[in-house]
């Protein structure tokens, strides 16, 4: 069992990064915002079987038995993207995300927003997803920060599409501009390697959108790697998945998933927890990995 | 994306493609019948022949067809990208300048080997 104190301590040792972006410290601090922290999961591609991953059937459930053991548990966890494993099979595919969701509620923390990834969405535009988990982009907001989960998915082309791009433009303008905004995405917004799909077509109009916004923080998934790039004064911060490792962006000709290592089964697989530090205009971010817990 | 949008998408995107993709010549100029005409074949999850092999400022005329899928092709470095609308032959000209190899990628998710649908233009001196 970890409890706060040895987090901070494993955060400060163990691969904890900290980022000095969005949230604007002790002005919002005395502003009455409060800091929290969350954690995000990734790429869990429930109904994969492969040799990338030979205990495919078992790591989302350590994943969340791995959260579950953190002592101090967060406000809330958001998935992003990639849920399950594709599949041609309609039918297949509800219960792959019916089998998703039925471990995952296990976790202790109930406030859980989910988000679909191309694997979840891209062959029936999103229909299964929505079926199950609602609406593939909303916001919300927690604690004076502005929370936007986009979906550059449900179409297969990797587009935003002009009517959510609308829909991300009259949200923003309800709130002010000093808000600290997070969005949530499952492909990254700029294009990081489009020679291996990894970017959203329409992503420049999004950044477009938000770069009026002074505070913004993008979090995704889909490289299965952790990744941190800025646009701007905007950073994007990609999260490992939790069934296979994938290599560096263009360091190897094929795009295919790093060999499973049976001495260190989990090895390259984790989620991370995002704190908010107000009162120092911080986002620590710290990896963990998944087991060990 | 809906049917309507994939063929305006694509007929847009072709264009651009064209005119993107590090060419001195004209559409016309590069059409001609005296230039290659190379065949591709798009079919859930291969480009095949899946390396295509041009002398650098060589003229050539890419003819891909897809078998099943509005597939995507993309050449990133040459700022090509189409839709790949099933039962027609797109038509791209290229004449690639500079030595090296592009990567060229199905980029429309097509199911759970999309990611391996990919293939190579290697241009040579």
């Amino acid at each position: 069992m970890l409890d706060r104190r040895d987090f901070l301590k494993l955060a400060a040792v163990g691969g904890g990064v900290v980022f000095a972006s969005a949230l604007q410290g002790r002005a919002l601090a005395a502003a009455g915002y409060d800091e929290f922290f969350f954690v995000q999961l990734s790429d869990s591609h429930w109904g994969y079987s492969g040799p990338a991953n030979p205990q495919a059937d078992t790591t989302l459930r350590t994943a969340v038995a791995s959260v579950n053991a953190l002592a101090t548990q967060p406000d809330f966890i958001v998935f992003t993207g990639d849920l399950t494993h594709t599949t041609d099979d309609s039918a297949e595919r509800r219960r792959r995300l019916i089998a998703f969701r039925d471990i995952v509620k296990e976790l202790k923390v109930k406030n859980v927003r989910f988000m679909p990834g191309e694997h979840d969405a891209s062959l029936d535009s999103g229909m299964a997803y929505k079926e199950l988990f609602g609406e593939t982009h909303y916001s919300f907001d927690h604690k004076g920060v502005h929370f936007v989960v986009l979906d550059n998915v449900s179409d297969p082309g990797a587009n935003i599409g002009e009517a959510q791009l609308q829909w991300l433009k009259a949200d923003l303008a309800l709130i002010k501009k000093t808000v600290p905004l997070v969005v949530f995405t499952h492909r990254p917004l700029f294009d990081l390697a489009p020679a291996w799909d990894w970017a959203t077509r329409d992503g420049a109009k999004a950044i477009e959108i938000l770069m009026v916004h002074p505070n913004v923080t993008v979090f995704y998934g889909h490289i299965h790697q952790e990744h941190h790039q800025q646009t701007g004064h905007i950073f994007h911060h990609s999260a490992k998945s939790l069934m296979f490792p994938l290599p560096a962006p263009m360091s190897q000709p094929k795009r295919t998933p790093l060999p499973w290592d049976p001495a260190q089964p989990n090895k390259g697989l984790g989620f991370r927890e995002i704190e908010a530090e107000v009162s120092d205009g911080r986002y620590k971010i710290s990896e963990f990995p998944v087991g060990k817990v | 994306m809906n049917r309507r949008n994939i063929l305006k998408g694509a007929s847009a995107l072709a264009v651009m493609g064209t005119m993107a993709g590090v060419m001195s010549a004209t559409r016309s100029s590069i059409a001609s019948s005296s230039n290659p005409v190379i065949k591709i074949t798009a079919q859930r999850f291969n480009f095949t022949p899946d390396e295509i092999v041009l002398r650098s400022g060589q003229a050539a005329v890419l003819e891909i067809t897809s078998l099943d899928f509005v597939h995507g092709f993309k050449i990133p470095d040459l700022g090509i990208r189409t839709d790949l609308l099933p039962g027609r032959v797109t038509t791209i000209p290229i004449r690639p300048l500079a030595p090296g190899r592009y990567i060229f990628l199905c980029d429309n998710f097509c199911g759970g080997g999309h990611e391996d649908m990919n293939g190579a233009l290697v241009v040579s001196q």
